[in-house]
């Protein structure tokens, strides 16, 4: 295995401890009291709930479709009753709330009829769906829909299936173990994932501190028949960094601004691919995770734990010290406290960490930064934090984005090893924030100003087209007066009678003498004044044939007591018939 | 001659110059007035005509002639200040009282369908029709108010949006000064 490696730039060391929780094998984590499963786990759209309290639900039956091509469905853990579908906390760096199906278990732990498939006989269509529909997500954290990423472009040849068991982060040690006991099924899910995306190369990147997993995965590649490569690399953090996995292996920079299939590479996690060999081969959709229970406690393990568990009761398991204050879900470098114990364990957490202040001390207060240039050195992605930290502190975000600021990963070494204890992360995480806060009401304002002009362009046109409606009428009206006038001009000796308007009988004394432009512009006048008489408001346009009926009843008993002038009141098919 | 030659030398630079002046006048026109867009672009577009304008567009016209940059509540004061670094003004309070986003609610079973509230959405963000129940599309409202006045039975409210799992925002970070820190920073030094 002579490969050459390339290296990232930048880097640190931190103290590893994850020797505490290897010693043991993987436990199963007994049936909670309650599982409380969020319906957004992956990113992409929120799963809609298609469960309401009540429902009896079984091990793995759906309760939540996919909404979009991104997004993934989510699945009851176990059998039992749905209590509710409701808000609940989230395990989320701002402790809200958002919906969740709590479901009550049976304790029988009762399977839905699953159905293994042999996905060789599959269409790569049918494969992706099914692993949508089977929840698969990326579980090295960042919880992307896996079906999403398994399209190989059309216009750059697939070069390098990089898989990731580097697993850098500080007492994490899930895929280690998942890699050391579940070997086989790892690389039949590798497998898979080879299958649809036809790499030229597999390379399983694991970092040289886990000899074990690397020496199971060998022994299990070569069991199953497969020519995949396993690389140890060296431990330097963060080399699980999918970017950072695929520089070392591969030697290609991923930016931010392009996706790593655009150079041919496509990166995902062990535990990906177990989850998609179990959702394949045995149609078990996702609905627990390996997660390590570590910190400050007696007895620290990895656990396969349904997703759902809260974590308080999860880390009970592992007997945390009597000055626990606090869970961290993720690693010290990456990870957040999680706000309320009563979070649940979700796709994305691989680790929950028991925080006291003896083995995680208060940081110190931030000093002024001294430029030493520390931040930049440590950088993985080669950016410069201390520039980045100049504009995000004085909410110059413009600058901030010409810094690169969208291609930090918040790996946390610059905070790491900065002199002066400034929380360098935390201020790219606000200045991002505010970045998407920003764009999204830019987008909330230009879709309402398009929109607006839209109404105003319509009522415009609207107005257009009345106006453009009443000159037709109104030329078409003149047009005919006109043929009138030349109809009387030519029949100068015929009888009054044979004037335009009915109603001008009485009121145009038609001269015989008069000539035929003076008689045009009588008839008009006549005709005007008619026009005025029939638009008399009548409020007959919105009654039915019944109250037209009933008013036409009252007006005869009106005309029949004299109280009005029929002329006046009586509508225009009325006036017709007394011709 | 001499004279002569320097006056004609003068007057063929002054044309050439003048002509080079023209065309570009010409060719480099902007078409309409960039401050006003400038302007613009800052205002939220909420349409909502509480600057006493028909509109963000008119008031940004009206800014750009010299009208007060303090009248956009939706805007809020940070709409104030950014309006005041464009123009180099003096950044004034609100003239009005700031209230968070919010968007349009029909009590449907109040609603009697009568469209007075869809032709006063300078949006478009109601649908329904005559005798129908309306409801309003909740992701295209700017929350700008006009439909409460035209509604006959005030079935119409404004709803605050929260902060949810999706417009969370990580903070300002604050340097925390707690004795414990100062201690340990004390330690830290010592040590």
């Amino acid at each position: 295995m002579l490969m050459n490696l390339f290296k990232f730039k930048g880097g640190v060391k931190p103290p590893t401890n994850k020797t505490q929780s290897v010693g043991l094998p993987i436990a199963q984590a007994p049936l909670p009291s309650s599982l409380i499963v969020p319906l957004h786990q992956s990113i992409g759209g929120t799963p809609r709930p298609v469960v309401q309290a009540g429902d009896k639900v079984l091990k793995g039956q759906l309760i939540g479709e996919a909404d979009g091509w991104i997004s993934a469905a989510v699945h009851a853990p176990t059998s039992g009753t749905v209590r509710a579908v409701a808000m609940h906390v989230q395990p989320h760096p701002s402790g809200l709330d958002a919906l969740c199906v709590v479901i009550e278990p049976d304790g029988r732990d009762e399977w839905i009829d699953r159905q293994p498939l042999d996905y060789s006989a599959l269409s790569p269509e049918e494969v992706r769906e099914r692993l949508q529909q089977a929840g698969v997500v990326g579980l090295g954290g960042a919880v992307f829909p896996t079906h999403g990423k398994l399209t190989a472009s059309k216009t750059v040849p697939m070069d390098e299936l990089v898989i990731n068991g580097a697993e850098c982060e500080p007492f994490i040690t899930c895929d280690d173990l998942l890699m050391r006991e579940r070997a086989e099924e790892v690389v039949r899910g590798v497998g898979i994932f080879r299958d649809l995306l036809q790499p030229k190369k597999v390379l399983i990147g694991i970092e040289d501190n886990k000899p074990e997993a690397a020496a199971a995965m060998r022994a299990a590649v070569q069991a199953v028949g497969e020519t995949f490569e396993v690389i140890q690399v060296p431990t330097l953090y963060p080399a699980g960094g999918a970017k950072q996995l695929i520089r070392v292996l591969t030697g290609k920079e991923v930016p931010a601004s392009k996706r790593s299939t655009d150079l041919g590479v496509q990166c995902f996690n062990v535990a990906t691919a177990y989850t998609a060999w179990r959702a394949v081969a045995h149609g078990e959709p996702v609905v627990s995770r390996l997660v390590t229970l570590s910190g400050n406690v007696q007895a620290p393990r990895n656990y396969e734990v349904l997703i759902g568990t809260p974590m308080g009761e999860l880390l009970q398991l592992a007997q945390p010290q009597p000055d626990t204050d606090g869970i961290i879900m993720g690693g010290p470098m990456m990870g957040f406290l999680v706000p309320d114990a009563n979070a649940p364990v979700v796709k994305a957490t691989n680790c929950l960490i028991a925080h006291s202040a003896q083995l995680f001390p208060p940081k110190a207060p931030e000093m002024p930064c001294i430029r030493c240039g520390s931040c930049a050195q440590a950088c993985p992605h080669e950016l410069q934090p201390f520039e980045m930290y100049w504009f995000s502190r004085a909410k110059n975000f413009g600058k901030t984005q010409e810094y690169h600021i969208f291609d930090c990963i918040e790996c946390g070494c610059c905070s790491f090893v900065c002199p002066s204890r400034i929380p360098l992360v935390s201020y790219f995480r606000f200045a991002k924030s505010e970045i998407w806060a920003r764009e999204r009401e830019k987008k909330a304002a230009d879709t309402a100003k398009e929109r607006f002009e839209f109404k105003q362009l319509r009522e415009e046109r609207e107005k257009a087209e009345k106006a453009e409606k009443l000159a037709k009428a109104a030329a078409a009206q003149a047009a005919k007066k006109a043929a009138e006038a030349a109809a009387a001009a030519a029949a100068e000796n015929a009888p009054p009678a044979d004037a335009p308007a009915p109603t001008t009988e009485q009121t145009v004394p038609v001269d015989a003498g008069m000539d035929a432009k003076k008689a045009a512009i009588e008839a008009a006048m006549a005709r005007a004044k008619a026009q005025r008489a029939a638009a008399q408001p009548r409020n007959t346009e919105l009654q039915d044939a019944a109250m037209q009926q009933e008013v036409a009843e009252i007006e005869a008993r009106r005309a029949a007591a004299h109280l009005t002038d029929t002329e006046a009141t009586t509508p225009a098919p009325a006036k017709e018939k007394t011709e | 001659m001499e004279i002569l030659l320097a006056i004609a030398i003068m007057a063929l630079g002054a044309i050439v110059l003048g002509a080079a002046l023209g065309f570009a006048s010409i060719k480099f026109k902007v078409e309409g007035d960039p401050l006003v867009e400038k302007i613009e672009a800052i205002l939220p577009q909420t349409q909502c005509g509480q600057c006493g304008y028909p509109g963000c567009k008119p008031y940004a016209e009206a800014i750009a002639n010299g009208e007060e940059i303090n009248k956009c509540p939706p805007g809020g004061s940070e709409g104030v200040q950014r309006l005041a670094d464009l123009l180099g003004r003096e950044v004034k309070p609100l003239d009005a009282e700031e209230k968070p986003k919010a968007v349009a609610l029909i009590d449907e079973n109040t609603c009697i369908g009568c469209t007075l509230c869809i032709q006063a959405c300078p949006v478009d963000a109601i649908v329904g029709a005559a005798k129908q129940m309306h409801t309003i599309v909740a992701a295209l409202c700017t929350g700008c108010e006009l439909c409460l006045p035209p509604c006959p039975v005030e079935c119409i409210s404004m709803e605050t949006i929260g902060e949810n799992i999706d417009n969370w925002k990580w903070k300002y970070p604050v340097v925390e000064i707690r004795p414990e820190l100062r201690q340990a920073a004390a330690s830290q030094e010592a040590a």
